[in-house]
């Protein structure tokens, strides 16, 4: 297989693309961007060669591929919750004094996640944009508790331990062989013999199957920390126009809502930007801003957009500010406006200013395509389509489900189009890239 | 700093400045007098004339940013009351003053005996010195300048300019100086401006040809120093540009590239027009920015605040007050949006520029209101689109290096793509051999 190689290392998420010579996204990668770039980097890299030969896999297996695909990534999360276990305990065991009775109670928790870990890793449980850690971490914090309201172990204490081996356990590189997990995920889905043993095949075939990776790009908020040469770098505002323009043919304008910056795209009918704006160097009216003020609410960040939509009276917010916001925030609910009314407020706020930076770059002219990671929040989505309206008249706003890899792609694409021969031939010598 | 490189000219001007500072530090004790003045549209051959020591505000703020001071006397001046949306210079000049009024050499800077405002196309200059006449209780001149709102200077607007010149700035400076004014010596520094400024439009001149021997933004700023200040009108100034056009002029002969802090900038990629004051503050990083990714400014407005040299503008010995009118009535930021916009057009035309960036500072209304407008109206005269940055004068606080650097990498590779057309879809894969890196 030759592909090529999209590297978006966002502040919040790390996403990788990996697409054919026909330019077919053929496997794609994402993990939360934690403290350690690198790692991040080759867990996404790493799940998206994997979600590509699985996708091989599937292909030549046909017939009842749902239930083996989920059982695959199940696997892999098992593996994980193992690892984490280990960690756990060494952790435990570690600590002066405590150890001894931290230790079993850590393992307690761990072994009762572990028995539920079916329901926990189904890919409807799990929902989209939640990763191990999110996963883990809420129904560690439930179960600890009640064990140790039962017990004599700290529950402070207990979560201090978790707190530590998580940080460790996701910073390590989990990888069980292809044709071995995938052997086992056939197994799990409950196959038939015959079935199984032709999945066991196709399995280790494509596990032998070499990936060529003809040519990568990186992108991204932390793209400069990426182990690629400087010519395989690129800027997120052209990977997002062109990543936009791939998936949506007629979009004329993106906007990217992202974690640290805002940016209002035009593009041409190539996919080529003629003209763009971002935000200034504060992250005022970006992901970072409705992170806040969910930690300030006690919200889940994909709590905000669903309370926000019940408004029926948004509340004026005049700051985007974050921290100008967050008084504001509190200054209205101290006063008896209801949450979802300032919710609404705030979205309302974030778009406006969006829409200034669109104005700037040139307007709504033509189809609108809104990405990143303030594009899956439904009640921003709504205001847009509000104030496009308002301002530009009726236009089309398309707002995939898989936009959050648009960046990754637009760099996939650069790398198939675009990357010199000089430029790959140096990255022989890159270890960070390796197939 | 002592690997920084230099060019020849730019060691001869520190000596320069650190002996206009001294001059300075002695005013009082030789017994010249003193005037606080503006850069833009500012009258030092009169000034000269009067043999009287001029000080620049702004120049002092710069001076105190480009030595990481500028923070330290805005943080002063906003403790005594002054607004952060008040501009940066303002404030860096007054809390300097309140400190002891110690320049950025460290000596201390004179007191004025006349506050002397030439150019009134920056509404904040009044107030400054409103503020600073509070603080001294000096003698103020003020020139009207009208503006250049329909696009050119009037026989009626310049005739406005020379009566002020003889009713109100003349007779100040010969209250204040005691002496008579004389057209003769004013005609001297003319005849001295004027060489000065023939070998200076030819430096930025030299920026047409491939590649640019200079940077006209970041190196420009450089050039500029002695001729929009004291020097303009000296012999040290002549012997300065001498210095710098020979220096130009070789490196245009050996086709090499401009000096940048870092070494010679040696594979010219983007030919870029600036518009807009740079940062101060961060100077040298912002540079870095641009010369690290091969762009090079050919042409920028900046350098024309203090005299549009390159678009022909000199100073006339035969008709000296008449000059100092066009002088004042042609600063740049005294033009029309629609004559700045003429100009970037020319600039980006002329001078076979790739792009252009607006940098809009927050400070400076003069520069930024409709600079967007500006943008927009300079790409359509053009077809070659430009770049915003945002960031401040002399204010540490609005320089964001990581976001200009984001916007200025995405704009050049947005520049570079199109170049390239290589997004287009459908265009062939450019790795025929597969690579395993």
């Amino acid at each position: 297989m030759k592909l090529y190689l999209g590297v978006d290392l966002g502040s919040t998420t790390s996403k990788a693309v990996l697409i054919d010579e026909h330019e077919r996204v053929v496997g794609r990668g994402i993990t939360n961007t934690r403290s350690n770039y690198d790692v991040a980097v080759e867990v996404a890299r790493r799940d998206a060669l994997t979600d590509a030969r699985l996708a091989e896999a599937v292909r030549l297996l046909g017939g009842d591929a749902p239930a083996v695909v989920e059982a695959f990534w199940l696997i892999q999360d098992l593996r994980r919750l193992e690892r984490l276990r280990e960690t756990c305990r060494a952790t435990a065991s570690a600590m002066p004094g405590e150890g001894a009775r931290l230790a079993p109670t850590v393992d307690l928790v761990l072994t009762r996640l572990a028995d539920e870990a079916d329901t926990l890793f189904s890919a409807a449980a799990r929902g989209r944009g939640s990763f191990f850690r999110d996963v883990v971490g809420a129904r560690f914090h439930a179960l600890a508790e009640e064990v140790c309201r039962r017990g004599d172990v700290d529950f402070e204490r207990l979560l201090g331990v978790y707190d530590r081996a998580i940080l460790e356990a996701e910073n390590e590189i989990v990888e069980i062989p292809f044709g071995e997990a995938f052997a086992a995920a056939a197994a799990r889905a409950g196959l038939s013999p015959d079935r199984r043993t032709s999945a066991e095949a196709i399995g280790w075939h494509v596990a032998r199957t070499p990936i060529d990776l003809a040519g990568f790009v990186g992108t991204g908020y932390g793209r400069a920390r990426l182990p690629f040469p400087r010519d395989c770098i690129r800027s997120e505002i052209l990977c997002h126009g062109l990543g936009a323009f791939a998936m949506r043919p007629q979009t004329r304008t993106v906007l990217d809502i992202g974690g640290q910056d805002t940016k209002a795209i035009q593009v041409d009918e190539r996919g080529l930007v003629t003209s763009f704006q971002m935000n200034d160097r504060c992250a005022a009216g970006c992901g970072r801003y409705l992170g806040y003020i969910a930690d300030e609410l006690s919200l889940g960040l994909h709590e905000l957009g669903p309370m926000a939509l019940r408004s029926k009276r948004p509340s004026r917010i005049t700051s985007t500010c974050t921290v100008f916001a967050g008084t504001e925030v509190r200054d209205l609910l101290s006063v008896g406006e209801k949450r979802e009314d300032v919710l609404s407020g705030l979205h309302r706020a974030i778009i406006t200013r969006a829409m200034s930076l669109l104005a700037r770059s040139g307007g709504v002219n033509d189809e609108l395509t809104f990405t990143g990671g303030v594009a899956r929040n439904p009640a921003a989505v709504a205001a847009l389509h509000d104030m496009v309206e308002a301002h530009y008249g009726p236009r089309t706003i398309n707002v995939d489900a898989d936009s959050i890899y648009t960046g990754a792609l637009g760099a996939a694409l650069f790398a198939r189009r675009g990357v010199p021969a000089e430029d790959l031939e140096e990255a022989k010598e890159c270890t960070g890239c390796s197939a | 700093m002592s690997n920084v490189r230099k060019e020849p000219s730019m060691e001869a001007q520190k000596q320069m400045l650190a002996g206009y500072f001294g001059e300075l530090a002695r005013a009082k004790e030789e017994r010249r007098p003193v005037v606080y003045t503006f850069v833009p549209g500012n009258l030092v051959e009169l000034l000269a004339a009067f043999d009287v020591a001029p000080v620049y505000p702004e120049v002092n703020a710069l001076q105190s940013a480009m030595r990481q001071r500028s923070g330290g006397f805005i943080r002063e001046a906003e403790r005594a009351g002054h607004s952060e949306d008040v501009c940066s210079y303002v404030k860096c000049d007054l809390g300097m003053m309140m400190k002891g009024n110690v320049g950025p050499t460290g000596e201390a800077l004179p007191p004025p005996d006349l506050l002397l405002l030439s150019f009134t196309g920056c509404f904040t200059f009044m107030k400054w010195f409103e503020l600073l006449r509070e603080q001294y209780k000096c003698e103020v001149a003020m020139l009207h300048v009208p503006y250049q709102g329909a696009g050119e200077v009037t026989p009626e607007m310049r005739a406005y300019v020379v009566e002020q010149l003889e009713r109100e700035v003349i007779p100040k400076l010969e209250k204040v100086t005691g002496k008579k004014f004389d057209p003769d010596r004013l005609r001297e520094q003319m005849v001295r401006s004027r060489k000065a400024e023939e070998d200076l439009a030819w430096v930025f001149r030299a920026a047409r040809q491939r590649p640019s021997p200079i940077d006209a933004y970041f190196g420009g700023v450089y050039y500029i120093g002695p001729i929009f200040t004291s020097f303009r009108g000296s012999q040290a100034a002549c012997d300065y540009y001498a210095q710098l056009r020979a220096e130009v002029e070789e490196r245009l002969a050996a086709k090499a590239g401009p000096i940048t802090p870092d070494g010679p900038l040696e594979h010219e990629k983007f030919r870029l027009v600036f518009e807009g004051p740079p940062n101060w503050t961060s100077f040298r990083d912002f540079w870095k920015v641009f010369s690290d990714e091969g762009a090079v400014a050919v042409a920028s407005t900046y350098t024309q605040v203090g005299g549009t040299y390159e678009r022909g503008f000199r100073h006339d010995p035969e008709r000296p007050l008449e000059s100092l009118a066009d002088y004042c009535l042609s600063c740049y930021t005294n033009l029309s949006l629609p004559n700045r916009a003429a100009v970037l057009a020319d600039m980006v035309k002329g001078y076979d520029a790739d792009g252009f960036i607006i940098h809009s500072v927050k400070s400076c209304n003069s520069f930024s209101a409709g600079q967007l407008h500006l943008l927009r109206e300079v790409e359509k005269l053009t077809g070659v689109p430009g770049g915003f940055i945002e960031s401040d004068l002399v204010d540490a606080r609005y320089y964001g290096h990581a976001n200009i650097k984001n916007r200025v990498e995405s704009y050049l590779q947005m520049l570079a793509a199109r170049r390239a057309g290589a997004a287009a879809p459908g265009a062939p894969a450019l790795a025929p051999e597969e690579v395993r890196p």
